[in-house]
């Protein structure tokens, strides 16, 4: 039993389903991120959370408590709204504390509260301003305080930071994180940024077509990704996805894949089961950051394969420079360093960190798991 | 070239705009007419009118007609003048338009943040209710009244213009509040406010432009009433409307067209005075539902 569980649960709007059996635990102090394209059920998922919306069927607990049927305000939980929501008739103070008055907190206990979150936010000389007299960072702010007065046990966020502008929201992020790290409470977070869910989670639940395509840490998203949907929609630029055929060479199976030109080349796996795929083809899943120059390859990697190919476009980024190739008949981007001596047009000589490489299921669109 | 070019679009740019306000003032003299004329007529003597000279200024000016008017004037079988009647249309005025206000306020409220199965059904049926002639339901409506008790006093003529106002209330503030973040009702439903508090408090607070485009609509039509008025009010319960058809129709001695007039304005100064202290909210709000996104 988590602190909170999404128990085999189902959203329909009439006979449509759009979230088929979702099954999640959280433990206490977790950073749940659910993230996945528009109309994936997020939102849904967390409007069930927060009871604005039914369950159809499954059951949602909060600390062992089941939530189904009951009233948003007795879950217990605070929520920030993508708009902010704020009420625009009320300062920013009766913001904060309308939650604690509409629960029958005593007038002194409400000022003390609201002190103490708008000194944790830095709003303090915010407080007698109407939300429409507020930028749009500072009306995040608010509206994170007024989730936070409640001392809930349960944080949803639902998109908060999309309506910042690019640099407000890596300022953003990173205080709701520091935030997170301070005050250690529960969270569930919705967005549609990949990189947002990756800097902030704990674990992160990628959702796609009202499922759950894959549920982990950050780490175990990046590095082995279910199935080809959760391999490219995370990561930026996104994972290159190869047709392959397997083969061996003596005890080794190698990957063999299209060069530019009609030739191929072989790129040996670690995984040793890849043998059973034998002759067969799969989809080579690369990361853009594996492939780079020999020099920048990774040390630690027992497994660097070297593959000379022509590079069709550069596109310098200040820090790196994408490289894109024809791999396998697809488009391929390498990440190399900005230093690297690479002209479109040149064949160039790479060297691919298959440690790192994952296969996929072309039927199935699954990982082969090692 | 330019400059010639330029010059000529001025030229034409004055006179056409000299022929445009005279157009303009033209419409507006005529609209204004029928107030001159009653203004004029409703500070003279009676003899200045009878003796033909209705558009002239008055030679004798006397606010007589107006005190006839309103306190002293022939209406049916008393002389009590309008002001009785004055007291019974704001009497039936005021609850009925506050009722409908209020009502339609908390109908829009519900079709917008408290959907259910049928609602969009039942809105179309609120709106039916615009449309239905006031004659057609002259006689059920009488019946109605007969049989909860309410025939003849002015509580009935609340509830029948209440039942019509209704549709038109919903109307309104339905479509403002459709446009109303949905965000903000559920992060109240979170703070823990129940149906009325989040009515009260988030709702309301920022209905102003809406609120005084149904009072105003209201007040109007209420106000301006007479086949109600003339159908269901009892003798008592007469509205300045239906009072003054009595003063210009009753037929004893002479016909006191200078005290006419000046009832005739009596009964229409307060939607007037709505209209000045108020008309510039109502373009405001008929606008705010349909521009903010
Ligand atoms: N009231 C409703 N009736 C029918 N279908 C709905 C309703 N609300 C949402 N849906 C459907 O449910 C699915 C999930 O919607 P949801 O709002 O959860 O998406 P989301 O993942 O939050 O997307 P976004 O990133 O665009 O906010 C969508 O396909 C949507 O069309
Ligand atoms: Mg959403």
């Amino acid at each position: 039993m988590g602190f909170l569980d999404i128990d085999n649960t189902t959203k329909s709007y009439g006979a449509v389903e759009v979230l088929h059996n979702v099954d999640i635990s959280v433990e206490e102090g977790e950073f749940l991120v659910l993230v996945g394209p528009s109309g994936c059920g997020k939102s849904t998922l967390l409007n069930m959370i927060a009871g604005l919306e039914d369950i159809t069927s499954g059951e949602i607990r909060i600390k062992d408590k089941v939530m189904n049927g009951v009233h948003p305000s007795k879950r217990n939980i605070a929520m920030v709204f993508q708009s902010y929501a704020l009420y625009p008739n009320m300062t920013v103070g009766q913001n904060i504390t309308f939650g604690l008055e509409m629960h029958g907190t005593p007038k002194p206990e409400r000022e003390k509260a609201m002190k103490n979150v708008a000194e944790l936010l830095q709003i303090e000389q915010l407080l007698d301003r109407k939300p429409g007299a507020l930028s749009g960072g500072q009306r995040q702010r608010v509206a994170m305080g007024r989730a936070l007065v409640r001392n809930p046990d349960v944080f949803l966020f639902d998109e908060p930071l999309s309506n910042l502008d690019a640099k407000l929201r890596v300022d953003m992020r990173t205080e709701i994180k520091k935030l997170h790290q301070k005050l250690g409470t529960t969270i569930v977070y919705v967005t549609h940024d990949q990189i947002e869910a990756m800097t902030l989670s704990t674990r992160i639940a990628v959702m796609y077509g009202g499922y759950v395509q894959q549920l982990g840490t950050p780490q175990e998203i990046y590095d082995s990704p279910a199935n080809i949907f959760v391999a490219t929609f995370m990561g930026s630029p996104a994972m290159n996805v190869i047709p392959a055929r397997v083969a061996m060479e003596g005890e080794r199976p190698v990957a063999i894949v299209a060069l530019h030109d009609g030739s191929t080349t072989s790129l040996p796996f670690s995984q040793d089961n890849m043998a059973d795929w034998n002759g067969r083809d799969i989809m080579l899943g690369i990361r853009p950051e594996t492939i780079t120059d020999e020099d920048a390859a990774d040390r630690n990697s027992a497994n660097i394969a070297q593959m000379t190919n022509r590079i069709v476009v550069t596109e310098p980024a200040g820090s790196d420079t994408f490289v894109t190739m024809t791999l396998g008949g697809k488009d391929v981007i390498a990440r190399m360093r900005s230093d690297a001596d690479v002209r479109p047009g040149a064949d160039f000589p790479f060297a691919v960190n298959m440690e790192k490489a994952v296969a996929f299921d072309p039927k199935t669109e699954m990982r082969i798991v090692p | 070239m330019s400059v010639a070019s330029q010059d000529t679009a001025i030229r034409t740019g004055r006179v056409t705009r000299t022929l445009i306000y005279l157009v303009l003032l033209l419409f507006a003299l005529f609209y204004m007419l029928p107030l001159y004329v009653m203004v004029v007529n409703s500070v003279k003597p009676l003899n200045e009118i009878t003796g033909g000279g209705m558009m002239n200024l008055p030679q004798a000016f006397t606010l007589e007609p107006w005190a006839k008017a309103w306190s002293s004037a022939q209406i049916g079988v008393d002389p009590t003048g309008l002001q009785p009647y004055f007291w019974n249309s704001i009497k039936m005025v005021v609850p009925a338009v506050a009722i409908s206000t209020v009502l339609g306020a908390l109908n829009g409220y519900v079709l917008t943040k408290w959907r259910f199965k049928g609602d969009t059904i039942l809105f179309g049926l609120m709106l039916f209710a615009c449309f239905i002639p006031f004659q057609i339901v002259l006689i059920p409506m009488a019946r109605m009244l007969g049989l909860i008790g309410l025939a003849g006093t002015t509580w009935g003529l609340v509830l029948v213009h209440v039942v019509y106002g209704i549709g038109f209330t919903t109307l309104y503030f339905r479509n403002y509040y459709a446009v109303f973040p949905t965000e903000l009702v559920r992060a109240a439903q979170i703070d823990g406010a129940g149906f009325f508090q989040i009515f009260w408090r988030i709702l309301l607070p920022s209905s102003g432009p809406i609120a005084v485009v149904s009072i105003i609509w209201q007040f109007t039509n209420i106000w301006n009433d007479f086949l109600f008025g003339a159908s269901f009010a009892g003798a008592d319960s007469q509205p300045m409307t239906v009072a003054l058809n009595n003063l210009v129709q009753s037929s004893t001695g002479v016909k006191e067209y200078n005290v006419h007039f000046a009832g005739a304005i009596l009964a229409a100064l307060p939607t007037l005075l709505v209209y000045i202290v108020a008309g510039r909210y109502f373009v405001r709000g008929l606008m705010a539902g349909s521009v903010k996104g």
